[in-house]
């Protein structure tokens, strides 16, 4: 791993990764994570599968990052977990940089989380409230044998700076920080091991708009430093349009859609993105109040019985027998730009 | 048109342990019958305590209306005993509160929770307010209604429930209706759904609407005027297209530049507004966003700014001008460190 970082704890245990800048560092084939549901007062008996992410396949590039969007329960933080292995997936592949991750098991898995690291959404759970700053960024150093006494220490300065927090506060406990400072904290401990790849799940849904801004910023700022991968979750479209290189659409645990920023906000083919995109206010006022609205009926249906053909038939403005009956095929409408739909 | 509600000089404290905290602290603005205002603002700015004190809800301890009136059709709510206040809540204002979880009640059925404030309020007979309750749920787009009235909150999806809520809200006709962040814990295809329903029944009835929000794109397509809202305080207001194209108090200006914009092709670096908005238990001199302001002068320290009229129908609370002074600008941060 090339990294800018100055100073004696900057980098001291690089591995060395082969993946260069643009090419692919994840892949991902046929991703299925099905959740079983029982039933049965004595004896559990499993009697559907809640198919939270169903048939993926896409890549994510080295540096870049890929958004994730779509509405709660279409299996977007599903997918990420499952990325990373917090989820095992019931099928298909996950290959990062040439590893097969979906057979990595015990140790071999524990010592390539090094690699792969997370930022959850809420800043007020995902710190232990007993834990000071510099035990929070430091568990991960000790569970992965990193930086050894003092420079431990020099390491968790550094990288309290480099998340813009002051590194005299590493003594004090996540309750005396504000949301956003949470937020540092935690991206704090997601950098700490050096990682490439970070799933980062909706990091900034419950900031204030402001700080949301400080957050995205430094997000960006760290990618830039580090060459950092990011995988970003969020369901606010105008900022993973911001923050995104590329952009996928989910809808009840199957991609829609996935091509560049500017095409896929300037040129949706899905009528699903259409939707999503024209459900979101602009922020200015002239320009909105003229603007053409799609508004969908109905609900998302239960992902315990979704319907046959493509899953968004039930909703869809322009479906078809078709889309009843048949699974849509995912493909490369042009290059780049791949869609899962009969109409398009 | 005619003035619905007209608050003044509006003060309502919380004394805690750590102190007095001066949750909206002097805030003066109306509401027209028909008209859709909204009170934007961060976490803590004072919006919800406003629309809470409007309707008298504020816990008490800790939370105390310690100074101002609240005119609404002419009387003082802030001077009105418990019976009057009754008739009035529910009846001539309404509210469409953020959870649509914990505001329905899991053990009564959706039916029997919109016929209770119908046969209270317009004393109708049972079989009648059940008539009624169908013809709401039919208006926010319930389908099966006759069938849904016998169902229990649980049975609904968030969307759903949140739309009980807006007609149990307009059910007997009201002229306000306040919704504090209505859509917030909903998903965005279904937070259009609610909000075009919300804002065409609205219409259609003539009810004045105040609406709570950080959304700054719901602001953009449905508020007629605005008020922005930052430590207690009315900072901005106007009309929206003021407001959002014209913004003169920095905070605005800050707070209009750290959103992205969805239709943005060029990826612009947001601009951020530095450091956090005050504690509201201590006393604050001067302007209390001047720590964070780039066009912040001396004066801005020891004055505490008026809400002025800058152009007619906008008001800002500045010293300066943002729109003009650009030149001046210095970022908040440099500034603290020229002064250090």
């Amino acid at each position: 791993m090339t990294t800018t970082a100055s100073g004696s704890a900057g980098s001291k245990v690089a591995y060395q990764s082969t993946v260069k800048h643009g090419e692919t560092l994840v892949n991902v084939e046929g991703l299925k994570m099905y959740f079983p549901v029982n039933a049965g007062l004595f004896v559990q008996k499993k009697v559907a599968d809640v198919r939270a992410v169903d048939n993926l396949s896409f890549h994510v590039l080295k540096g870049e990052t890929l958004g994730l969007v779509g509405e709660s329960g279409c299996g977007k933080s599903t997918t990420g977990r499952a990325l990373i292995q917090l989820y095992r997936p019931t099928d298909g592949s996950v290959n990062f940089g040439g590893t097969e991750l979906t057979k990595l098991k015990g140790n071999d898995l524990r010592r390539f989380r090094r690699r792969m690291q997370m930022i959850f959404q809420d800043p007020y759970s995902s710190l232990n409230p007993r834990m000071s700053v510099q035990q929070i960024i430091g568990e991960p150093l000790a569970i992965h044998g990193l930086y050894k006494g003092n420079e431990r220490k020099e390491r968790i300065e550094y990288i309290l700076q480099a998340v813009g927090l002051n590194p005299a506060f590493a003594r004090r406990y996540p309750h005396e920080f504000s949301g956003g400072q949470r937020q540092r904290i935690g991206i704090g401990r997601a950098l700490a091991v050096e990682p490439e790849f970070i799933v980062c799940d909706e990091p900034v849904s419950a900031l204030d708009v402001s700080i949301q801004a400080q957050v995205i910023n430094l997000l960006e700022d760290l990618q830039e430093q580090f060459g950092l991968t990011y995988l970003f979750i969020a369901h606010d479209l105008a900022v993973v349009r911001h923050i995104s290189d590329r952009v996928a659409v989910m809808y009840l645990g199957k991609m829609m859609e996935l091509a560049d920023r500017n095409e896929l906000y300037q040129n949706p083919l899905h009528p699903y993105t259409k939707a999503l995109l024209s459900a979101v206010p602009i922020t200015d006022p002239e320009l909105e109040r003229t603007r053409e609205r799609i508004i969908l009926t109905g609900d998302v249906p239960s992902p315990l019985r979704p319907p046959p053909g493509c899953v968004f038939n039930t909703r869809c403005p322009i479906a078809v027998d078709e889309c009843r009956e048949r699974v849509p095929e995912w493909r490369e409408i042009v290059p780049t730009h791949w869609v899962a739909c009969h109409r398009v | 048109m005619a003035r619905l509600l007209e608050v003044n000089n509006l003060k309502t404290y919380f004394f805690t342990e750590e102190g007095v905290v001066r949750a909206v602290n002097g805030v003066t603005w109306h509401l027209d019958e028909g008209e859709t205002l909204a009170l934007v603002g961060e976490s803590g700015s004072g919006k919800s305590v406003t629309a809470m004190s409007i309707l008298r809800l504020i816990p008490n301890p800790p939370g105390r209306i310690v100074e101002g009136t609240i005119t609404f059709e002419g009387k003082d709510l802030l001077k009105m005993n418990d019976a009057e206040l009754r008739s009035i809540r529910g009846n001539r204002i309404a509210m469409v509160f953020q959870e649509p979880m914990t505001s329905l009640n899991p053990v009564l059925t959706i039916g029997q929770q919109l016929r209770e404030a119908i046969q209270l309020h317009l004393g109708l007979s049972t079989d009648d307010a059940t008539t009624r309750a169908v013809e709401l749920l039919e208006l926010v787009g319930i389908p099966e209604a006759d069938q849904r009235v016998k169902d229990y909150p649980h049975q609904f999806s968030g969307g759903m429930r949140q739309r009980v809520m807006i007609a149990m809200a307009l059910s007997c006709n009201p002229r306000l209706l306040i919704a504090d962040e209505p859509t917030t814990a909903l998903d965005v295809t279904i937070q259009a759904q609610v909000l075009e329903i919300m804002a065409r029944l609205a219409t259609d009835l003539n009810t004045a609407v105040l609406i709570i929000t950080h959304n700054l794109g719901v602001v953009a397509r449905y508020a007629d005027r605005v008020n922005v809202m930052y430590a207690g305080e009315i900072v901005e207001s106007g009309s929206a297209v003021d407001v959002f194209k014209r913004p003169r108090m920095p905070y605005t200006v800050g707070l209009m530049a750290s959103v992205p914009r969805l239709d943005a092709t060029e990826h612009v670096r947001l601009t951020t507004i530095e450091g956090q908005p005050p504690l509201l238990v201590q006393e604050i001199h001067g302007c209390p966003f001047r720590p964070r302001c780039d066009w912040a002068i001396d004066k801005c320290a020891t004055d505490h700014p008026e809400l002025e009229e800058k152009e007619p129908g906008h008001w800002a609370r500045c010293h300066r001008n943002p729109q003009v002074d650009e030149k001046t600008r210095v970022p908040a941060s440099e500034a603290a460190a020229a002064a250090n």
